[in-house]
């Protein structure tokens, strides 16, 4: 909104109000347009980047690739499964979480209680990736060894539970793990910016009419927040989907394509993978990997689009109401 | 190839190292007179990396006027930089094929071709991490199937008759490799393809041809089989820590891993043929059955021109190489790196080549 002029224009007079434009307000549109651009521009030069420096990979004979005989879709296949595995198994087991995180901090907990929790999941945020590789490498993927074992004598006809188990615990259930940890935070915090939103009147209007807290909570609290919930889950999925140092760390590759999650052969994602065979990679192999990040950037523009899609019905079917 | 056995050489250079017990920074002689003045490239084997830098470190206090720079991005990295022109020297864990080695190259004077020089021997180890077991024996054949997966047990009968003395536990076998493509793979699977060619089943590659755990780098693959339960995997030797280290049948007999061992092995085997006199490329002989010999060993070489089109450049790289081939160095390394010591004989043949360098 722009304040009143305080001389009247021509252009005011003839029934038009024309704000008045000061050197602040013209230096302030400016840099808001050019950061506005620059985002543009540069996510422009990244996608002309990745497609320029991919076409000799896609268009490349059989068996230039590393562990395959095929082409580069038979290269791409596993690790694009890969990625959209590990990150799918993270997010089924840390969304059920952040949501009860959430809930408990705004809605259950005692004042005292809530606030220093929230920073303390706010500080899982701040750990270094690589920090978690690590833990995920020398504490976590040992401590599960007995448990896939278990898992693989006892649930093993149920197949992602197939054995044999890994004897190192390196596999793409630790990482999904690992990966549940690393994307809580961020889910948890918006999780909870939402649910403290919910109008108070519903919240009492729920209590008024008979419902215990948790048919409260089902009434109000979640449809109110479910669009929230989902834009959560789709910021933490992309955090997931692009994790790489975590992955590297912890996870024992191979190029393969399965649904077994306690086994030696796991097949990789796409960003550890080419953290992994950067250094060793020359010619077509380079060309292959940035084809590779091509493809990972396809996966996250269509998943967000998704989300996006997802809310913005869920917003119309909100305002028929 | 005429191939003495120089046990006695051996023997000695291990008491020569005994006496040697001081740290890189202790080196310094407070020479600077020496008389190489200016500036080496080299690059490559990441496998070299520690070697190259107590080489380095020594020669430059000796040669207060030389820089030596050398880059571990990796033996391919290094060949195809050196190809290309824009190194003196490469470091790399396989040796030119004789047609690049030939051929008019980047670097040298045309039509002189380049060496390949064996500098750097760093014994493999198989390494094991079983409950209850402390000492395990291995043949190649069992080793085969056991990476390739086709022993799935560590009670398996295959395993049992090598360790007739071993509690074996009945667990699932987690054998770990190289995730990565690296000289390391290329060694082991050129020892279980020429010592076991029907179990192993594949040719010798620096991508590690079967499934199963992988893991990156030898800190990968040591953290993969030091953490895990029941794992086996191969390392270079110097990192393999406390880890159980298993004992290879050659001949009639098991042999532990030594330095000695591993030298002995380089020692017995033959020249590549179809290559000139002064190009030292090795054709390792895993299936040796020379008592005491280990056949699991690593050779890395640096590779040098024939000929620089710069005298001074052939000076440096002279007084580089032979500096390194020396025995001196070749303990430094040892101690420093875990490799093991050129012997003598092939030392002298070393030290021939470099002088030709012109």
């Amino acid at each position: 909104m722009t304040a009143p002029a305080p001389d009247q224009t021509p252009a005011a007079l003839s029934g038009q109000i024309e704000a008045v434009q000061r050197r602040g307000d013209r230096v302030f549109s400016r840099i808001a347009v050019g950061a506005g651009t620059a985002i543009l521009v540069a996510l422009a030069a990244v996608a002309v980047f990745l497609i320029a420096q991919s076409m000799p990979a896609i268009w490349a004979s059989e068996g230039s690739f590393r562990g395959t005989d095929g082409t580069f879709w038979d290269y791409v296949a596993p690790l694009a499964f890969g990625t959209v595995w590990a990150a799918a198994l993270a997010l089924l087991m840390a969304v059920p979480l952040a949501v009860g995180i959430a809930l408990f901090i705004s809605h259950y907990a005692p004042r005292r209680l809530a606030q220093p929790l929230g920073y303390i999941i706010d500080l899982l945020a701040a750990v270094p990736s690589v920090v978690y590789g690590l833990w995920g490498i020398t504490v976590l993927a040992p401590a599960t060894v007995p448990l896939y074992e278990w898992l693989a004598e006892n649930a093993g006809w149920f197949p992602l539970f197939a054995g044999p188990a890994s004897g190192t615990g390196r596999t793409v259930l630790t990482v999904a793990i690992v990966l549940a940890v690393m994307v809580l935070p961020i889910i948890t915090a918006l999780c909870r910016e939402v649910f403290v939103q919910t109008p108070t009147l519903h919240q009492e209007a729920a209590y008024a009419l008979g419902a215990t807290w948790w048919e409260m909570v089902r009434m109000t609290v979640f449809p109110y927040a479910r669009s929230g919930i989902i834009s959560a889950s789709m910021l933490g999925l992309g955090r997931a989907l692009g994790e790489t140092m975590a992955v590297a760390m912890v996870l024992s590759p191979s190029a393969i394509i399965s649904f077994a999650v306690i086994q030696s052969e796991n097949p990789s994602t796409i960003a550890a993978n080419i953290a992994l065979n950067f250094p060793e990679s020359a010619g077509i192999q380079v060309n292959a990997l940035i084809a590779t990040g091509l493809v990972l950037f396809v996966i996250t523009l269509v998943v967000n689009s998704v989300a996006r899609w997802i809310v913005s019905r869920h917003e119309r079917s909100l305002e028929s109401r | 190839m005429d191939t003495p056995r120089r046990l006695i050489s051996a023997l000695a250079i291990t008491a020569v190292l005994a006496t040697s017990g001081c740290a890189v920074n202790e080196l310094n002689r407070g020479d600077s007179s020496g008389t190489l003045d200016g500036t080496l490239d080299g690059a490559g084997s990441s496998a070299q990396a520690s070697a190259q830098a107590v080489w380095i470190a020594e020669i430059q206090n000796a040669n207060g006027r030389l820089t030596v720079n050398y880059e571990p991005s990796g033996s391919g990295a290094g060949r195809e930089a050196f190809l290309a022109g824009g190194l003196d020297f490469a470091g790399s864990d396989s040796a030119l094929t004789a047609a690049e080695a030939e051929n008019g190259l980047g670097a040298c004077v045309p039509g002189t071709g380049a060496i390949n020089l064996p500098l750097y021997i760093s014994p493999l180890v198989i390494i094991v991490n079983i409950e209850g077991v402390d000492a395990l024996n291995l043949d190649a054949a069992t080793a085969a199937l056991i990476f390739r997966g086709e022993i799935r047990q560590w009670d398996d009968p295959r395993i049992q008759e090598l360790n007739p003395n071993a509690a074996l536990p009945s667990a699932t076998i987690t054998a770990v490799h190289r995730s990565d493509a690296s000289g390391t793979t290329k060694n082991f699977t050129d020892y279980l393809a020429q010592a076991a060619p029907n179990e192993w089943q594949a040719d010798a590659a620096d991508a590690f041809p079967y499934g199963g755990e992988s893991a990156q780098g030898n800190s990968g693959v040591v953290n993969a089989v030091t953490n895990g339960r029941n794992t086996i995997g191969y390392v270079d030797a110097s990192r393999a820590g406390d880890l159980t280290i298993a004992a290879l049948k050659v001949g009639d007999e098991f042999v532990a891993y030594t330095r000695e061992a591993a030298a002995r092995v380089v020692e017995a085997s033959p020249l590549e043929e179809g290559r000139a006199d002064d190009d030292l490329a090795i054709a390792i002989d895993r299936t040796t059955t020379e008592p005491g010999a280990y056949p699991l060993v690593l050779v890395s070489y640096l590779i040098a021109c024939r000929e620089y089109p710069n005298p001074a450049d052939a000076e440096l790289v002279r007084g580089y190489l032979s500096w390194v081939a020396s025995p001196e160095a070749q303990e430094l390394a040892a101690e420093f790196a875990g490799s093991a010591p050129l012997s003598p004989g092939l030392a002298a043949r070393v030290l021939a080549a470099v002088e030709g360098i012109r």
